[in-house]
């Protein structure tokens, strides 16, 4: 995966086995008011100013509660949402071209470019019912990404589809069935069957076993450990499950109100979390097994997550943080996102390790 | 010795359908004692709501059909009651609180309107006294300024304080037993941990027994003494929490304990993962409903569907080697 040799020269500055890297990405979305001259009244901020880097082959996970802008951020990466400012630099070949070490800003590349970059970045939805057309067969789902970027003669796409089918575990004979004639998980390895279709280097996978009974999570999970395998596919996996995010990520970045504020490794992460946010976060994940749970001290967090139109002062987190200083350094003055032990990074005024689990 | 509250015996809930008959819940009996946390687990399309609905009284002829059985309540049989009886027990007896806060509570009401309406129905008071009582269950489960937040409409509240103002709602009446059919699986983590601890806190307080029906294995093993699996219908196993963790008797049971990631453990390899899905409740297979999926499957399975055999005291396991299978495996057993 590593290309030491052919180290890029683009700037900026990025490390050769990077395939993405985001910088000070911002998404606002406006609140109007009015029918006809839609006044601009304020804004949602979804995602202030936040970086991280997806290295090659890598799972890097996405973790945060609903409203938190983690979904936001995975549709700015693949310019579904137009991000408000930032950088998204995807550094890797482009099909067709040939391999390239060229750095690509996704923010700003043309229409062209980006219908080119689609191929090497897909995603894979929640729900398993709203993301496939009702109307179309198994066939015609898993082959349409070939079709868009016209690859290969019907016959070939039909082989493509048969062999999709049969990696992700479907039997290649169903291609002519519609989608209400599979089961959630079966539907989702077709969801997974159609992003694997261009042979994509990024898969985006937006909570894709959170509507699954847990004896097909367990299944899609595996199968999609077996795909990376397979395919050295990069994975951007944003989810809330805490138990899932341990399993299949290599580092794990948590999000409060539109801000990163842990990221490190796996078991970093686990095991010595610092900041107060995830501490919480943690010691809420029920654990199924009564004598740890009976053993185990709950962090309780008061109230609900405040709006992302109008975020606390300071460090986002000080209206909930058991330990903030308040009215006092957590209410003025926003903390950074420091590097405290190596690859760990806290944006807390008070970081501490402190162990939940 | 613990006194029984509810006895359901031999209940089959049946929905007919354009495909054929569902047998949603086929042939299950089990007893919630006073002021137990009796927990449900099973997955989606395991019977464990449709029993819950049908305690309530909330299965709705021509399509949906009790077939056999009975529900007693302290000796009533709730089944053979009027409606208008079985509206007395509804919300006065037992209570319910559903998966999604925002569907079970009216748009164009306040939240005082519905907590009044179900006060009225249910106890012997005037308007004024109602809205006391409403006032004081909303402060109960942690309403800030309920005074205030009493006049609101439920889009005013957040998801976490809607499914507060629903367990004020269940809890108003003093029931005996609360139904909690997936209270917070529509919630964050978060909020989920203060609901569940919420309940915990009211639930002792009060005496009132706990029906929490979930497919989260982790959020029954801190909160339910005992807890029944369901499957395709049926009741799978039945044991105190510690039992059916760390002596598990159903392949089943073992499976789904296999399949569950688990936040406090290193990565492992590979999730155990059951094989296939749940079978259609149109069409059950011959004998055993899982054995189109389980390991240890052998000829008896398919001739015949095991009875929920009495293993130990308060252990049950409807597996025809429940006594022969040795079903530990290192992933989830943990020396306590």
């Amino acid at each position: 995966m590593t290309d030491v040799t052919s180290a890029p020269a683009a700037t900026p500055p990025m490390s050769p086995d990077t395939l993405l890297q985001v910088n000070h990405l911002v998404k606002e979305f406006p609140i109007r008011r009015g029918i006809f001259f839609k006044k601009e009244i304020g804004s949602v901020k979804a995602v202030s100013d936040i970086s991280f880097e997806i290295r090659k082959g890598e799972t890097l996970g996405l973790v945060g509660e609903s409203g938190c802008g983690k979904s936001t951020t995975a549709r700015c990466v693949l310019r579904l949402l137009e991000p408000t400012s930032g950088e998204v630099l995807y550094q890797g070949h482009t099909e067709g071209s040939g391999p390239t070490d060229d750095v690509i800003d996704i923010v700003v590349a043309d229409k062209e470019k980006l219908r080119l970059m689609r191929r090497e970045m897909q995603i894979v939805f929640q729900d398993p019912y709203a993301s496939l057309n009702p109307r179309m067969t198994v066939a015609n789902i898993v082959s349409e990404p070939l079709v868009v970027h016209g690859i290969g003669t019907k016959e070939d796409r039909l082989q493509t589809v048969k062999k999709l089918l049969e990696v992700v575990g479907l039997n290649p004979e169903h291609a002519n069935r519609y989608p209400h004639e599979f089961s959630g998980g079966q539907r989702q390895r077709i969801g997974v069957a159609r992003a694997l279709a261009l042979n994509p280097s990024l898969m985006v996978l937006d909570e894709p076993v959170s509507a699954l009974d847990v004896s097909i999570q367990a299944q899609v999970l595996n199968l999609m450990e077996d795909l990376q395998e397979e395919f050295d596919l990069t994975y951007l996996f944003i989810a809330h499950d805490l138990s899932v995010v341990r399993h299949i990520c290599d580092r794990v970045a948590v999000m409060y109100l539109g801000k990163i504020v842990e990221i490190a490794n796996r078991d970093d992460l686990y095991e010595s979390p610092m900041h107060p946010y995830t501490h919480a976060l943690m010691s809420a994940v029920p654990i199924p097994d009564p004598a740890v749970e009976k053993r185990r001290q709950r962090v309780i967090l008061e109230g609900d997550i405040p709006s992302a139109a109008n975020p606390p002062s300071g460090c986002r987190f000080h209206s909930r943080c058991p330990i903030a200083q308040a009215p006092g350094i957590c209410s003025d003055q926003e903390p950074e996102l420091r590097e405290l032990a190596p690859n760990h990074f806290v944006a807390c005024h008070f970081p501490e390790v402190k162990k939940v689990l | 010795m613990p006194k029984p509250l509810l006895e359901v015996e031999d209940l089959r809930t049946y929905f007919s359908t354009e495909e054929g008959v569902v047998r949603a819940v086929d042939g299950i009996s089990f007893t919630i004692n006073e002021g137990e946390r009796f927990g449900v687990v099973g997955e989606s399309g395991s019977g464990k709501s449709v029993t819950a609905m049908s305690i309530m009284g909330l299965i709705e002829p021509p399509a949906g059909n009790i077939v056999t059985g009975t529900i007693k309540l302290e000796g009533r049989d709730l089944l053979r009651m009027s409606e208008d009886e079985m509206s007395r027990v509804r919300g006065g007896e037992i209570a319910m609180i559903f998966q999604d806060p925002m569907t079970s509570l009216n748009p164009v009401f306040t939240i005082g309107d519905q907590l009044t309406e179900t006060i009225l129905l249910h106890q012997d008071v005037t308007k004024k006294q109602a809205r006391e009582i409403a006032i004081q269950g909303l402060d109960d489960v942690h309403i800030p300024t309920p005074q205030r937040r009493i006049d609101d409409y439920p889009h005013q509240f957040s998801g976490g304080m809607r499914q507060r103002v629903m367990i004020a709602m269940g809890l108003s009446c003093n029931p005996k037993m609360l139904i909690a059919d997936e209270p917070t699986t529509a919630l964050d983590v978060t909020t989920q941990a203060q609901i569940l601890d919420l309940m915990n806190r009211l639930a002792d307080e009060r005496g009132t027994a706990l029906m929490l029906i979930t497919h989260d294995l982790g959020v029954v093993a801190g909160f339910c003494e005992r807890i029944q699996v369901m499957y395709a219908g049926g009741i799978v196993e039945r044991a105190t929490a510690d039992e059916i963790f760390y002596d598990t008797k159903h392949p089943y049971t073992h499976g789904l304990l296999g399949s569950m990631t688990r936040m406090d453990r290193a990565k492992e390899e590979r999730l155990f993962s059951i094989r296939g899905a749940p079978p259609s409740l149109i069409k059950l297979p011959e004998g055993c409903r899982f054995r189109p999926r389980c390991d240890y499957a052998q000829d008896v399975c398919r001739a015949k569907l095991p009875a929920l055999q009495h293993l130990s005291v308060g252990h049950d396991a409807a597996c025809h080697f429940a006594t022969e299978l040795t079903l530990t495996s290192d992933r989830h057993a943990v020396t306590p």
